[in-house]
């Protein structure tokens, strides 16, 4: 019998259609996926498969995503279910709305299942920063999945779900994406809602999906895209259908290739994975263009001092007062601040709360913030200026693949430099995606490499017609992981 | 904007979070380093650059002031770690 758990949300669509089998059928199929699979790759942070019944027993196949379950990041509110952020200080909290996002995929049919699991409020880059439990990636149990939306990679990739919803700052969506053999798009600054989503860096943050294919995710972001009036920075372009360039070609396709993104001490099977997948591409026609981004190594930097500084003040709320944890027999209000916030938050945000409110302080703001900010201004023009000649740029997604577990946690700074590719698409405000290029060998384990595309703002279609066709000449996001 | 003048403790007092020593003295070490990094960026020259704080043009958002639903006061306080008359509970501030 064909494992509906394997299907992508397209062909589950086409299943219903054609009455192969019944939402229900999906629901079941995904449950006994996640109970043999989870327990190893403890994506979930919770889930209620009743109530995805439910659901699923009345669901309307006529809608786009008619009877669809999309697992959540738990850092998006979907009323009723917990959001915790991975974190002790919202141990308990239940949304008590819908994300926006939420909300449009009820809309479009789809079914929100089940809290995926991820670095505490998304600070981190392998999932090892949730207070809760520790992600594995599905190719190889013993590594992370990516972070820090690495549940929802990881249980897309060992198909507990067809698609999940992630958040990405500085590279959240695309890197365990990568890291798991998914695809995974960050859309353009402004593109989707964050009325819901807990806000780490305003000014960063995005929503997206993360799907095994290209088509899944235009097929979500035209769910969850457009003008919300709960949140005055999303952007009312006129309406389009993502999926328009699904089953273009490379013919004319004008690829950049940023030099700044091929340097030394990117794990060299990465290199070459990458570099095959480029020369693939200009076989099928597109045309290549050598470029430079010349701030691409201030990039970190900026980084780190934009997103912490915007994470202090958001992070504040979480004060003990109005929901979440509170310490216990505080003896005055500032001790009840103080020993609350310093139960509730694990180390690295602490570290960062600490680190965006230093470069915020008194006497350091123009040398730290604004000076970032004036920086990322540059790291902007760099790509404006790049994308006059190009359609898109094609870069590794991760200098390295899915590192072991536990390798990097004691050393902050080294895990922030892996940033580097991801997060001039946060900076700059534009769209990228990463799709399966390869794997890398390692002992009897497959591990896979992440290509990743990037368009200037607002031209997911485009970026999404480029990906999809990759994909279908590669045939790499066909591979299911062995989990 | 030299590091040598960061003191955890300090801004950990800012920022309204109590540090153990050995945590403070790991902080100190590890965030250290990334100011350090974060010092490449005085190699810039940003004189005359604007800086970005959004990556569109954003201006203010406003909207028709007509009322509408909204989250129900039981909603709200049923959130709270400790909530009594319709209010949220908090040690005494006022003597």
């Amino acid at each position: 019998m064909m494992d509906l758990a394997r299907l992508t949300a397209s062909e589950l669509q086409e299943g219903f259609r054609a009455k192969t089998f019944h939402p229900v059928d999906v629901v079941r199929a995904l449950e006994s996926r996640i109970q043999a699979v989870d327990p190893v790759v403890q994506a979930f942070l919770s889930r209620d498969f009743e109530a995805a019944l439910r659901k699923a027993e009345v669901a309307d196949i006529s809608l786009p995503l008619g009877g669809i379950p999309i697992g959540i990041k738990d850092v998006i509110n979907v009323q009723g279910d917990p959001c915790t952020c991975a974190s002790k200080i919202l141990q308990g909290y239940a949304a008590p709305y819908d994300a926006t996002a939420i909300a449009r995929l009820r809309a479009a049919g789809a079914i929100p299942f089940g809290r995926l699991n991820m670095d505490e409020f998304a600070m981190g880059s392998s999932t090892e920063n949730s207070s809760f439990q520790t992600t594995r990636n599905p190719w190889d149990t013993s590594r992370i999945p990516g972070g820090s939306s690495g549940g929802s990679a990881a249980a897309v990739a060992a198909c507990e779900v067809p698609a999940a919803l992630g958040s990405d700052t500085g590279g959240s969506i695309r890197q365990p994406a990568a890291l798991c053999g998914c695809v995974g798009l960050k859309p353009s600054y402004g593109r989707v809602s964050r009325y819901g989503l807990v806000a780490f860096a305003s000014s960063l943050d995005q929503i997206g999906p993360i799907a095994r294919s290209s088509r899944d995710c235009a097929l979500l972001l035209n769910a969850i895209a457009g003008r919300d009036p709960m949140d005055s920075t999303s952007l009312d372009p006129p309406a389009e259908d993502f999926t328009a360039e699904l089953g273009r070609d490379l013919k004319g396709i004008r690829l950049g290739i940023p030099k700044e993104y091929f340097v030394d001490g990117m794990d060299p099977r990465v290199k070459s994975a990458i570099e095959a997948a480029i020369q693939q591409c200009a076989e099928h026609g597109a045309e290549l263009v050598e470029l430079s981004l010349p701030h691409t190594e201030y990039g970190v930097s900026v980084y780190y001092i934009i997103a912490t500084a915007e994470a202090s003040a958001n992070l504040a709320r979480f004060d003990g007062v109005r929901y979440g944890r509170r310490a216990d027999k505080p003896k005055d209000l500032m001790d009840l601040y103080v020993r609350t916030r310093e139960e509730g938050f694990g180390s690295e945000v602490k570290r960062r709360i600490i680190l965006g409110t230093y470069v915020l302080s008194s006497g350091y703001y123009d040398a730290y913030y604004l000076r970032a900010q004036k920086v990322r201004t540059l790291i902007r023009r760099d790509f404006t200026a790049a994308f006059e000649k190009i359609d898109a740029i094609v870069c590794p997604t991760s200098p390295d693949v899915a590192f072991p577990l536990g390798e990097r946690t004691s050393d902050p700074l080294k895990m922030y430099l892996a940033d580097i590719f991801t997060i001039a698409a946060n900076l700059a405000g534009i769209c990228g995606i990463s799709v399966p290029c390869g794997f890398v060998h390692e002992g009897r384990n497959k591990l896979p490499v992440g290509l990743q595309f990037l368009g200037k703002s607002l031209s997911e279609t485009r970026l999404l017609g480029i990906a999809d066709a990759y994909e279908r000449i590669s045939g790499w996001s066909r591979e299911h992981a062995p989990v | 904007m030299s590091s040598p003048d960061f003191d955890v403790r300090h801004v950990a007092r800012l920022a309204r979070i109590a540090l153990a020593e050995d945590e403070a003295a790991t902080f100190q070490e590890q965030l250290g380093r990334v100011l350090e990094h974060i010092e490449l960026l005085k190699k810039l020259d940003v004189s005359g650059v604007e800086p970005t704080a959004h990556t569109y043009p954003i201006f203010n958002v406003t909207r028709q002031d007509i009322p509408g639903a909204s989250m129900s006061r039981e909603a709200a306080l049923a959130l709270a770690p400790r909530a009594a008359n319709n209010l949220f509970i908090v040690p005494k501030v006022v003597e």
